[in-house]
Order: C-alpha cells, then structure tokens, then sequence
C-alpha cells in the first residue's frame, strides 16, 4: 500500500489565456503509516496535489501510482481508490447535507455498497473515534459549531475506513482550543489505526508537533521533503516561500547566537524545554 | 465538466471589443439577434456568419473558449432539430416506417441550428468581453428611459450584476462540493435516471445553503456602506463614447441594412 508520484505535472485551464501551472515535476513517495505534514502557501499546489492522490485530478502528464497501478489506467477502480485514500476537504460546509449527523456519515459507507447493518457500525465506530457525543447523533449538522461539524465532516471520511487520510488545513478557522483538539484527534487515529495521515496546512507551528516527515510545496514544485529538523534547519529559505520555521525554532536560535549551549535544532516545545534545562544544569 | 458552462463569464484580455463602451455590446447583440429573425435565406446567415466571425477574430478569446460553453446547449438543439426534422408538413424527401424528412424540414431544422448557435455565440462574445459591472453600467444607461415609466432600472440592472458575479463563484463552489461527496464515494456520472437525480441531493444541499449565506452577506456588506438604490447616486467612471464607437455603430447598422437587403429583398 503506497502512493508514488511520478513526474507529474497539472495544468490549470489548460489551451486558454488562464492557463497555469498548478504542479511542476512532482515526484514523491508515500509510504505506509507515515504521518506527514504538507505545507504551502495558499496558491503553492498543494490542494491540487492531495486531489492527485486520490484521482479527483488527474495530471497532465506524468504519473500516480497506487500499490504499483496507474491511476490514470481507464479501467483502474477510482471508487475503490476513493474508498481506501480518504480526503476531507477544507470546509466541512462543502458535504454536510444530511438531516443528521448519523446519516451524513452513514453516505461514505453506503457508497461503497455495504450491507445496511455494516454502514450503521462504521459509522457510529467512526463518530465514537473522532470524540462526537451521543446527544448530538440526531442533530442536524447545521446547527453544530465549527469544530463539531469538521468532527463529523472527519468522521464521514474514515467510516469508509481508508489506508491513507489526507486532511486539507482541518484546523481553518477554529480557536487555539478547537485547533489543539482537532490536531490531537488526528494524531490519535493515526496511532490506533495505524494509517497513512497527511496533514495539509500553511502554518509550521501547527505540524510540527505531530508530524514525521514535512513536504514543503512552493510555486507547483516540491521545496522540500524531509524529516522537521532538516526542514526547519532551512528557515531562512521557509522565510524567503512565505513561510516560517515554528517559533521555538526562533528562539533556539536565538539562544544559540547568544552564546547558550543549546542545540538550535529542537523543533518542539518539549525537545526545546528539554534543551533549556539541560543547558542550565550545565551551567 | 463544470469548466464547460461559459455563460456569463468573462474572459480576461485586451482587444477592440472589449475596449467598446458597454452600450455599443448591448446593442450590438440586440441588433444581432434581431437580423438573425429577420434574415430568411442561406446568404443572409452566412454574412451573420461572417459578421460573428470578424466579432470573434477581433475579440481575442480563443474559439475553443467560446465553444465550449456549446456542450450544455446541445441537447436542446439535437431536440429543436429532431422536431423540425420530421414534423414539418412539405415535399417529401426521404420516408421509412413512419417517420418522413421532408425538404422543408430538412431547412428548417438547419435554419434553427444555425440561429440557435448564432444567437448563443453572439451573446457570450458579449458577456465574455465585458465585465460584469460595464455590463450594468451599460444595461442601466441603455434602458434609463424607462426610468420615466417607473421602471425600477437600477435595481434591475443590480440584480442583473450580481447574478452574473455569482456565476463564476457558484460554479467553483459546485466543482468543491462535488469534489467533496465524490472523496465520499459518491457517483454523479453512472446509474439510472432515478438514482441519478437523487445523487443530487448531496450536492444541491450544500449549494444553496452556501448561497443563501453568500446572498445574506453581501446584503449585509450592501447595507454596512449604506446602499440604497439608484436615487442620487453618482458614478466614478461615467459611460463616455468615443471616436471607436461611432464607428462601431457605423459597422453594426451597416451589417444589419447588408444582412436585411441580402437576407429578405434581394434573394427571397
């Protein structure tokens, strides 16, 4: 189970005077379990490339490969590619529709064909898993606040239960409160269900914490692709794409500049309050 | 699938139409679409034909651009022709089991084929030179006599603007909504009639409640700046004509005295 990008170019509007490129030469690699972070600014590719993956685009020319099949192949399963990489868009407002809660995410299941007694257990394992409180069950999904309702738009995606989620900026819009429980949700269905999750977001300091691998897209091209602390290692380029390292970053290398005997590479709160103390005590 | 509607869109370059005052457009169309009633032969559609390629020639948007938005009229010219085809009376010209093609059919079917591409590639060169708010300055100015006859112009003109605005943005947001149920499983291309149109309803729902949000807050933006119609209001870029369109009037009546004497006198 694994996605591979190959040379994959996207172009916009293609043969009209609007015409862009939304993706240059994308080559990744997307193996099982990991829990990625892709980053970009508004503009960068990114939301064209994660609809690359699971076939709501297909490229202008190069490839995508799922578990070695070209997705571009007229005769490959795109239902079947849909049901196993899971995609929750940015606005959760752009798929509720249903009466309630249930049977909105009940409509991820039942597409795929399942027995009714199977979409109703998936779907009340999925809304049990993303946190959703019983009393709201029969609630229209209108009347939730934002955070409940991308709790729901969540919970729809993984009742089809995917190998690979992918989350466009699932944190849009909520306060610090509702962001940090979103984020944590994520980190936790991807450590009980051990699946592929990729993080969409602009902002450093949101992925950091979580994430093992970050892929920073810039103009259609991929800037980076590697493990935090070399990504973060090139903050001075993540300034020049419009983007920044997370903030202890900042302060670690400040620190460092003044003479403390810190490693400026700690990219969390905790490596880097480790860091601090560790530095005192040799003090 | 969606990128196919181009009705209503603007189609951002530079040439001479799109440089023409707004009113020149709207009559342009209006005239256009009248020599297309008036004309009763081949020779008067073909300088309609002429006349509309020049106009696109010299509007700079790709012909492909323009007939795209073709596709969504299809079925009902396939429907106008089909009935044309076979159910007018006349001379017959080919005949099996108990359908007939008569002479007179056969022309009327062609006849309104070609008015209806006509009529819609006429009005889309318009839309898609003209930006949605020239297009109601112009709107308002060409109909402004009526304001005498208490005919609430601006606000037409408003209401006319801002469904045009909308196009384009419902569109995006119809391609999202799509996109999101499709990630869900949904199917909106296979399936029976039926079960096809109930796929709609995942994406219907989300659509117009987001409209309705969007129409809520653009009313509240309008009435925040203090909007209240027409009355006393003033404009920043006033509708002036210039030197190109007096010409371009001379050209369009030109064409339409050209298309009326050709279409109607001289070949009957």
């Amino acid at each position: 189970m694994s996605l591979i990008l190959d040379h994959v170019n996207y172009i916009y509007d293609e043969d009209t005077a609007m015409a862009h490129a939304a993706l240059i030469d994308v080559n990744l690699q997307i193996p099982d379990g990991q829990f990625i972070g892709l980053i970009g600014h508004t503009g960068s590719g990114k939301s064209t490339l994660i609809q690359h993956l699971n076939g709501l685009e297909t490229p202008t020319s190069g490839s995508v490969y799922f578990n070695g099949k070209d997705i571009s192949d007229p005769d490959f399963n795109k239902k079947e590619l849909r049901s196993k990489v899971g995609l929750v868009f940015q606005y959760p407002e752009h798929q509720l529709f249903e009466t309630d809660c249930f049977k909105d995410v009940c409509f991820g299941p039942k597409n795929l064909g399942l027995p009714q007694k199977e979409v109703e257990l998936r779907a009340y394992e999925a809304l049990k898993m993303v946190g959703f409180d019983d009393e709201y069950f029969y609630q229209s999904p209108f009347e939730l606040s934002g955070g409940q309702k991308r709790r729901v738009a969540i919970a729809g995606v993984i009742a089809m239960k995917p190998d690979v989620l992918i989350l466009d900026e699932p944190t849009a819009g909520l306060d610090p409160k509702g962001r940090e429980d979103i984020l944590g949700l994520i980190k936790r269905l991807h450590d009980e269900m051990g699946i592929t999750v990729i993080l969409v977001s602009h902002s450093m300091d949101d992925v950091a914490d979580y994430v093992e691998r970050i892929i920073v897209m810039n103009k259609g091209r991929v800037a980076f692709d590697d493990i935090p602390v070399n990504v973060f290692a090139h903050y001075k380029e993540l300034e020049e794409i419009g983007l920044a390292a997370p903030q202890v970053t900042y302060v670690m290398q400040e620190l460092a500049k003044a003479g403390f005997p810190v490693d400026a590479k700690a990219t969390t709160m905790e490596q880097a309050k480790n860091e601090i103390l560790k530095a005192f005590g040799r003090c | 699938m969606l990128r196919d509607i181009t009705l209503g869109q603007y189609y951002r370059t530079d040439s001479v139409i799109h440089r023409l005052d707004p009113r020149v457009k709207l009559v342009a169309t209006f005239v256009f679409i009248m020599s297309l009633f008036l004309v009763k032969n081949f020779w008067g559609y073909l300088i309609a034909g002429v006349f509309l390629a020049v106009c696109i020639k010299l509007s700079n948007v790709p012909p492909k651009f323009i007939f795209r938005g073709m596709k969504t009229i299809f079925f009902l010219l396939l429907l106008t022709m089909v009935f044309n085809l076979f159910l007018t009376p006349g001379k017959e010209l080919v005949s099996f089991w108990k359908f007939t093609i008569t002479y007179e059919g056969l022309k009327m079917a062609s006849m309104m084929a070609v008015r209806l591409v006509f009529l819609i590639t006429g009005s889309s060169i318009m839309t898609l030179t003209t930006t949605p708010n020239n297009l109601t300055d112009g709107m308002e100015s060409v109909l402004g006599p009526l304001k005498k006859l208490h005919v609430p112009v601006h606000e037409i003109s408003m209401m006319m603007s801002i469904a045009l605005r909308f196009i384009p943005i419902l569109l995006e947001e119809t391609d999202k909504i799509m996109k999101a149920q499709m990630a869900r499983g949904a199917d909106f291309e296979n399936g029976s009639l039926i079960n096809r149109a109930k796929s709609l309803v995942p994406l219907l729902v989300p659509l117009f409640i987001s409209a309705f949000r969007r129409a809520m807050d653009l009313a509240m933006a309008m009435e925040a700046r203090c909007y209240r119609g027409g009355d006393g209001r003033t404009k920043m870029k006033p509708l002036i004509y210039k030197k190109r369109d007096r010409i371009a009037y001379g050209v369009l009546y030109s064409y339409l005295l050209v298309a009326i004497v050709v279409g109607r006198i001289l070949f009957r």
